[in-house]
């Protein structure tokens, strides 16, 4: 079942199974990663490596970098991935959990 | 007179020594440039560094040691009196090795200057299993390393700041965006900006970094000084990897992992370069292998304040008595001899340390 | 390394156009975009999402399927998903794609990098749940994804235009907070003869005004007092409207009072700006066809001032003629030829600036926003923080980020910078132009060690080994 959440999808769009946290989560395949996760009830992102603070997408186009999650071990901007089959994806903890 | 010292530059070393001029009562006034001036100050690796220091002068490498001997007891009275904590970690530090020759004749020269040092210059030689021991991150290609016991590293824009704010508590007169085109003595200094201002000061300390290069010879010194730049690296925030900094890598209090430096005579360019930032990471992945995937989210250049053998310049002007010159590579680490030493050498007291070799004299006429 | 006549940044309106202007002229062109799909800001995945949603997006929108036609073209070499992180000498140009490091050159490069919205600091704006509202429409745009309980903040026709949106997408906005005062209105009215010759914009925004009224969206103006509320994420919104103290539950908030050019590439490259006090905000100063003072780069779009979208395609063209003439591609009187009418549209298109900048000036309590509010989201500064480096002897934000981080982070100050220097300015007492701004370099968007690493020529000595 999908968590509720803040956003409502249009259009339905066949869907893939990607790893968040470990726990498996379909996804619209080729959708943007950032706005799938919203979609799915995903807020909070991340946790800021400064204060701990928790953060999500903010702009959406790649310059604000407050959507960053950790993909096959690089810490990348969510808004600017697109979604594929398998797509692993860590959600980052704030200050000393990043895996590198 | 306006002002007992007047101190041109304000950098690490101008302040450091305000701040021990302040501490015994003198009346200080600082003249710092612009926004956009070169400074290494801000643009410089962190290290409070003995190791490799002095390698031809014993005397450099000692006043290397007795700096960082006190510095953590400056950064704490830094940091008490100005509520700002100036991050400091003093648990050696490494010159990592990729090949047994160049660690091999490295041990050679250590121990031929420790001899000079009467012995005092701990540091242990690690192959790579007990260095792996220390960094479990360090990568195959590292054979080994120097750890020296009394290097270590700081938050150099955290001493910055604290000393930007202490200088002021202790009520410096700080004036910035002047630029001291001319100084001259007609009876006391007087000192002209470009733009308009006019200091009188009993006594003058030119500690303007590169800016010396051009107000020197104009006070009689010879300060034969040079820009050579060093690009630097920052990673993202990341977890615990490397535990005691090296010349290659440090991580940093906040948590990104510092990379540097380039060794480039290319004047007053503080550009980075791909290949600089390319070559910088290569080395840093050579070293820990799992930074292969760590982002860099900035790097900078940063021009180093040179002398001809690289070590510091403290000189008293012969043709302007009272004026001194005081320049450095590595302000860093010596900040807290500045800031303690100094002073008694500037004001002639008894306690003044011996820095003869550290006068012009050694420059040979050209 | 594969060598162009030229290389464009962005494949936006601005970029696009030039591209097809250059390439009709025989240019060699390499077109450069970090999306997947061309069309920029405005036309965001045009072409695959013009036949899913464009009823709600309007003809302004689909519209943008002509300039991604042009593109398509010999001549041209459009490269997606291309990250931009080094301009440097001899126009090299390095960008990520694919997690791996490429270069190419150019003679000539051509920044159409477009528009960041403005910093908008409100207490509370670093909640999970508040975005832009650009970022609101990128989501209905490219991925069909729609807010159900949002209120729009702020300022301009782009609030409107997203509000009117989401309206048609039947999931209107809970309320508009609106910034502006009746007075700034009355005050635009003087520029009223430019926004007549601009007066398709001035019949657009009457409509969607309509739109959204009718859908009985409650609007609140001259709102003042705004914070955000809410426990790890945003779960309301306070501010004073008319006199009286308000509160909206809502958990998505979306910001915006304008856009910025986005400035990032030229600064690294040592393109003078200056700050327009009409638009608050740095502009790169430009001559008529988008020279900057650096030899070889041109500017067009949002990226040299903002005036939208029909105005980047035409600046486009222009500075793509330029660098056609610069290239002997074209003399001079067929280059003026093609470029007179152009020039002439282009000031049509810039008339309306002047009434929408005044009626819709950026929100003043996010201008200088409280001590306690974080300024800098990625190293968490506050605007108190920034005030006291004045104090310390900061006369410009390089300072100021050496003492307080603020600008270190992964955004590059690309969501602080302008607030850094508007707070310097004010607190020591000088212009914008006087404080300056951020010290731009390399890498304009964070890469990692391993790709940069991969660049590496293997012989190359790096340090020589001394003590630093
Ligand atoms: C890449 C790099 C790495 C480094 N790493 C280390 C390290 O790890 N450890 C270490 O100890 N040291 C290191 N250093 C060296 C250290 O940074 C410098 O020794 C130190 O910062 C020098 O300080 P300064 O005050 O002399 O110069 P600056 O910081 O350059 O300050 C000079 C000041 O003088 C002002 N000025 C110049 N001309 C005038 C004028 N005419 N009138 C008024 N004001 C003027 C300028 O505005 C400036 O603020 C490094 C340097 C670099 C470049
Ligand atoms: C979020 C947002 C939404 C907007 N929506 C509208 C709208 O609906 N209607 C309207 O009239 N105006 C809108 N605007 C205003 C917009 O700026 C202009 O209408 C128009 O898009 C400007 O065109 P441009 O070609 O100058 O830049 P843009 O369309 O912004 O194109 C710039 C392109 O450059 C690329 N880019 C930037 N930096 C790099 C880099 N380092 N490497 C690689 N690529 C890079 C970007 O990915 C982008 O595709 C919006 C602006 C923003 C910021
Ligand atoms: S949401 Fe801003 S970078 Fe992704």
């Amino acid at each position: 079942m999908k968590p509720a959440s803040p956003f409502l999808e249009l259009h339905d769009c066949p869907r893939v199974t990607v790893l968040l946290d470990g726990q498996p989560l379909d996804l619209p395949e080729g959708a943007n990663l950032a706005a799938a996760l919203l979609a799915a009830g995903v807020e909070v992102f991340r946790k800021t490596p400064v204060s701990g603070a928790p953060r999500g997408p903010f702009c959406m186009m790649g310059a604000c970098f407050d959507c960053l999650v950790e993909i096959d071990g690089v810490v990348r901007q969510a808004c600017m991935v697109e979604v594929t089959a398998g797509l692993e994806v860590r959600k980052p903890d704030g200050v000393g959990d990043a895996t590198v | 007179m306006d002002t007992d010292y007047a101190i041109i530059g304000g950098g690490v070393v101008g302040l450091s020594v305000a701040w021990g001029l302040l501490r015994r009562g003198r009346t200080v006034t600082v003249l710092d440039g612009d926004d956009g001036s070169f400074r290494a100050s801000r643009g410089n690796f962190g290290l409070v560094w003995v190791q490799s220091k002095g390698m031809k002068q014993p005397r450099y490498a000692r006043w290397s040691q007795q700096s960082a001997a006190i510095w953590a007891d400056f950064a704490n009275e830094l940091g008490d009196a100005t509520g700002q904590n100036v991050p400091l970690e003093q648990k050696g530090g490494y010159d990592l090795h990729f090949s047994e020759e160049t660690l091999r004749a490295t041990v050679e020269q250590y121990e031929a200057l420790k001899a000079k040092l009467d012995g005092d210059y701990p540091f242990d030689v690690l192959g790579h299993n007990a260095l792996r021991k220390e960094e479990p991150h360090i990568g195959p290609k590292v054979v080994g390393a120097i750890l020296h016991h009394q290097d270590g590293h700081a938050n150099p824009l955290k001493l910055l700041q604290a000393l930007a704010a202490d200088v002021r508590r202790m009520g410096a007169r700080v004036l910035v965006g002047k630029t001291v085109t001319d100084v001259s003595k007609p009876d006391a200094f007087r000192i002209d900006c470009a733009d308009g201002t006019t200091l009188g000061a009993d006594r003058v300390i030119l500690s303007a970094g590169l800016g010396a290069a051009q107000l020197g010879p104009k006070m009689g010194f010879k300060a034969p000084i040079r820009p050579q730049r060093g690009q630097v690296l920052i990673t993202e925030k990341l977890p615990k990897l490397i535990n005691r900094p090296s010349l290659i890598a440090r991580q940093v209090d906040e948590g990104g992992i510092q990379i540097g430096a380039t060794n480039e005579e290319v004047g007053l360019d503080d550009r980075v370069t791909q290949p600089g930032l390319s070559g910088l990471a290569a080395e840093a992945i050579a070293a820990y292998p799992a930074l292969a995937k760590a982002q860099l989210v900035r790097s900078w250049g940063a021009l180093r304040v040179l002398s001809p053998d690289g070590l510091p310049i403290y000189q008293q002007s012969t043709e302007m008595p009272g004026a001194f010159l005081v320049t450095c590579h590595s302000g860093i680490t010596l900040a807290a001899a500045h800031a303690r030493f100094l002073p008694d050498w500037l004001e002639g007291t008894v306690d003044a340390p011996d820095l003869e070799v550290f006068s012009e004299a050694r420059f040979a006429v050209s | 390394m594969q060598r162009f006549d030229l290389a464009i940044i962005g494949a936006g309106p601005a970029g696009m156009a030039a591209a097809q202007e250059a390439a009709t002229h025989g240019l060699r062109v390499v077109l450069l975009d970090e999306q997947a799909r061309a069309g920029g800001q405005i036309y965001r995945d045009v072409d695959r999402v013009a036949d899913l949603r464009g009823d709600i997006l309007g003809p302004d929108y689909t519209d943008g399927r002509r300039l991604t036609a042009g593109i398509g073209r010999d001549g041209i070499t459009h490269v997606t998903e291309a990250v931009v992180w080094a301009i440097e000498e001899d126009f090299v140009i390095s960008f990520t794609k694919d997690g791996k490091g490429a270069q190419v050159a150019a003679d000539r490069v051509l920044l159409a990098t477009g528009a960041l919205e403005r910093p908008m600091p409100l207490p509370g704006w670093t909640l999970p749940g508040v975005m832009t509202a650009g970022a609101g429409q990128i989501l209905l745009k490219q991925s069909g994804v729609l807010a159900r309980h949002a209120v729009l903040v702020g300022s301009g026709p782009l609030l409107y235009l997203i509000a009117a949106q989401m309206v048609r997408a039947g999931t209107p906005p809970l309320a508009l907070v609106e910034t502006q005062t009746k007075a700034d209105l009355a005050r635009a009215g003087r520029h009223i003869t430019g926004a007549l010759r601009g007066w398709s914009y001035m019949l657009k925004g009457v409509k969607m005004l309509a739109e959204i009224t009718r859908a009985r969206v409650p609007r609140y103006t001259g709102a003042t007092q705004i914070t955000i509320e809410g426990e790890g994420k945003a779960e309301a919104i306070r501010f004073t409207s008319g006199g009286k103290a308000r509160r909206i539950a809502c958990d998505t908030v979306f910001l915006h009072h304008g856009v910025v050019p986005n400035t990032q590439a030229g600064r690294s490259l040592g393109v003078t700006h200056r700050w327009s006090t009409e638009q608050s905000c740095f502009v790169p100063v430009l001559d008529a066809s988008g020279g900057t003072n650096v030899p070889g780069i041109f500017i067009a779009g949002d990226g040299g001032g903002i005036a939208g979208a029909k105005a980047a395609e035409i600046a486009g063209r222009i500075a793509a003629l330029r660098v056609a003439e610069e290239a002997g591609h074209l003399t001079q009187n067929a280059r003026d030829q093609r470029a007179t009418p152009l020039l002439a549209a282009l000031a049509h298109e810039r008339a309306a600036r002047p009434f929408l900048d005044t009626a819709y000036p950026p929100c003043a309590e996010a201008l200088g926003p409280a001590d306690a509010t974080v300024i800098c989201r990625c190293e968490e500064v506050t605007a108190g923080a920034i005030r006291s480096y004045a104090g310390l002897g900061c006369l410009g934000p390089n300072q100021a980020k050496a003492f307080g981080r603020t600008g270190m982070g992964p955004c590059q100050g690309r969501y602080c910078g302008l607030t850094v220097t508007a707070l310097l300015a004010e607190t020591n007492g000088r212009t914008p132009d006087e404080t300056g701004y951020f010290r731009i370099r390399p890498p304009l968007k964070p890469v990692t060690l391993g790709e940069l690493a991969a660049m590496a020529d293997p012989d190359a000595k790096v340090s020589d080994g001394s003590d630093h």
